[in-house]
């Protein structure tokens, strides 16, 4: 049996989530997930200012406050924390080795970067298409700001045969850095379609960090402990392909089928083809049993052969947003709010300007759910203590959108009355970074697997 | 015939894919897993998000969690980045499909 632990759910998750991983009991492997389709851009747009940068610098603080225990207690680390510089990312890391006098081994997952090579894609009839709409690359081409193939586990499988401590990757599947490992401890072969779609159902399980041991539960959420000590996830694997997920003792949070299932199905599509690059697994097959306090057993799982292709995740440049609020208050915070709302689409026409998009949300009163949550009565609305107005733009054209950032804050003292809110100053006019999903065969991308030794 | 809102029988979880969001439903009890598959059917769910889902909704079933996974396609204003809803990502239809209400009749 072997434990792999999830530290990290997103780039922006719990800073100390690995560090308690780490210290708080017995784990073999540690895996952290930084990368979320619109980190790459940023990453690349850093990296396009200072070629030391493009990577998750949180990670590399994170290395340097657990390296000693890390070595003493033989744990690896596997994190895409590489973003569009993984190297950079490995220079870092062996920096904060050397100046703790560590020896460690750090191996490098790249080559799934191919900006530079789209032209040459393009040229060869292979038009990545978007997946969702079936329009092709050339219809944004000249806007775009990375284009990144999704690895899965076996570049990382490589490095951690190589003998690698830490391995930092690029654009690798969330599953597969929890997958690796079973791969590489076990002996799974590349056909082990069982087995490898169990492991990638336990990747999924924990890759979103405390949403399977409790946090952002909603069975019974008022009754779940500690969650201001939540224990992050652990698979316990077993060569066969069964597993259970659990958590350190003593941390809280809760693990049961309920929360499991939650998680499970978060960001499902049909559940009969989960498609990662090392797989297609059967969500429908999974049996879940409660073994234990905190622990969730994992059997029966089947899927089935890979595809031939690998998912690319390209961004590009699609115009600009700016979004807003003031809050009106009690008596008619409601009534205000929407008065408020048409006067300013009136003076935003009465300027001439023009949108792709301009949507109001009254938060307090039905935003979130919108019809299914229906208008509030005219009794209830007159009684909200507070309405939040939200309205946002969209436009090709950035001075549109600058100019709608400066029409708000008169509505104040030029407006419905008893608002406030603004203390902020005007909302910020945002670049938007939007996502364009392909595919490419495999056969024209080969993972390139570094393993640096330390200078210690 | 008894009317009881989904949130009795069943919990949630929502995320998203672009601009589809998934709502997947689990039933509270074995028992309630019959009801769910009979009364929250894909035209059912596409009426309670009238004016949010524009496209189409697809159900999928997991008898083996007790479960049912709704797609809604073009439900978040483009989807990400581009969005300017509160939610972009559709995080909190997990709950707006539990006010659903719904048969039980036999329970």
């Amino acid at each position: 049996m072997i434990r792999i632990a999830n530290g990290q759910g997103f780039w922006g998750d719990s800073l100390e989530a690995p560090v308690e991983q780490v210290r708080r009991g017995p784990i073999d492997y540690l895996t952290l997930d930084y990368l979320a389709e619109v980190t790459m851009s940023i990453l690349q747009k850093q990296r396009s200012r200072d070629p030391k940068t493009g990577y998750a610098r949180d990670f590399v603080d994170m290395i340097a406050r657990v390296l000693p225990d890390l070595k003493q207690r033989r744990i690896r680390v596997i994190a895409n924390a590489g973003g569009v510089n993984p190297t950079a990312c490995k220079d870092a890391v062996l920096d904060v080795a050397k100046r703790q006098g560590i020896s460690v081994s750090v191996a490098t997952v790249a080559g799934d970067d191919i900006m530079e090579r789209l032209d040459s894609f393009l040229a060869r009839g292979i038009e990545l298409k978007n997946m969702d709409t079936g329009e092709p690359l050339a219809a944004i081409w000249a806007n775009v700001q990375s284009a990144n193939v999704y690895f899965g586990a076996w570049p990382v499988v490589d490095a951690l045969t190589k003998g690698a401590e830490i391995v930092i990757t690029g654009r690798v599947t969330d599953t597969g850095l929890a997958l690796a490992p079973m791969i590489h401890e076990f002996g799974w072969k590349a056909d082990d379609w069982n087995k490898l779609s169990a492991g990638t159902i336990a990747g999924h399980s924990i890759e979103c960090g405390a949403q399977s041991t409790g946090g952002n539960c909603q069975v019974d959420w008022e009754t779940i402990p500690h969650l201001e000590d939540v224990g992050y996830p652990i698979v316990e694997a077993e060569p066969d392909g069964t597993f259970c997920l659990t958590k350190h003792a003593g941390t809280g949070g809760r693990v049961t089928v309920a929360s499991v299932k939650e998680q499970l199905l978060y960001e499902m599509g049909d559940p009969r083809e989960y498609i990662t690059p090392d797989c297609v697994a059967d969500f429908t097959t999974i049996h879940l049993d409660q073994a234990g306090p905190d622990r969730v057993r994992f059997s029966g799982i089947r899927g089935r052969a890979a595809t031939d292709f690998y998912k690319v995740s390209i961004s590009y440049s699609a115009g600009f947003k700016s979004i807003g609020s003031m809050v009106y208050a009690w008596p008619d915070a409601y009534k205000k709010a929407r008065a408020a709302d048409h006067i300013l689409r009136q003076r935003l026409d009465r300027l001439g300007l023009r949108f792709d998009a301009v949507r109001t949300e009254f938060l307090g009163a039905n935003a979130c759910h919108g019809i299914a949550a229906a208008e509030p009565s005219p009794e209830i609305a007159a009684q909200l203590p507070e309405v939040v107005l939200r309205i946002g733009v969209r436009s090709e054209n950035r001075a549109a959108v600058e100019r709608f950032t400066k029409e708000l804050a008169p509505l104040a003292l030029n407006g419905p009355p008893i608002v406030t809110g603004l203390g902020g100053g005007r909302p910020r006019v945002e670049e938007i970074v939007a996502y364009w999903p392909a595919l490419i065969p495999k056969r024209e991308l080969t993972p390139e697997v570094t393993v640096w030794p330390s200078e210690n | 015939m008894a009317k009881r809102k989904l949130i009795e029988l069943a919990h949630a979880r929502s995320g998203d894919k672009g601009d589809t969001a998934n709502v997947g439903i689990i039933a509270r009890k074995p028992e309630y897993y019959p009801i769910l598959v009979r009364e929250v059917t894909a035209e059912r769910v596409k009426e309670h998000f009238a004016g949010v889902c524009l496209g189409k909704v697809q159900r999928y079933e997991l008898p083996n969690l007790g479960a049912l996974n709704f797609l809604l396609h073009e439900s978040l204003d483009g989807g990400g980045t581009l969005a300017l809803k509160a939610d972009p990502q559709g995080k909190t239809y997990s709950s707006a499909l539990l006010r659903m209400e719904i048969d039980v009749d036999p329970l």
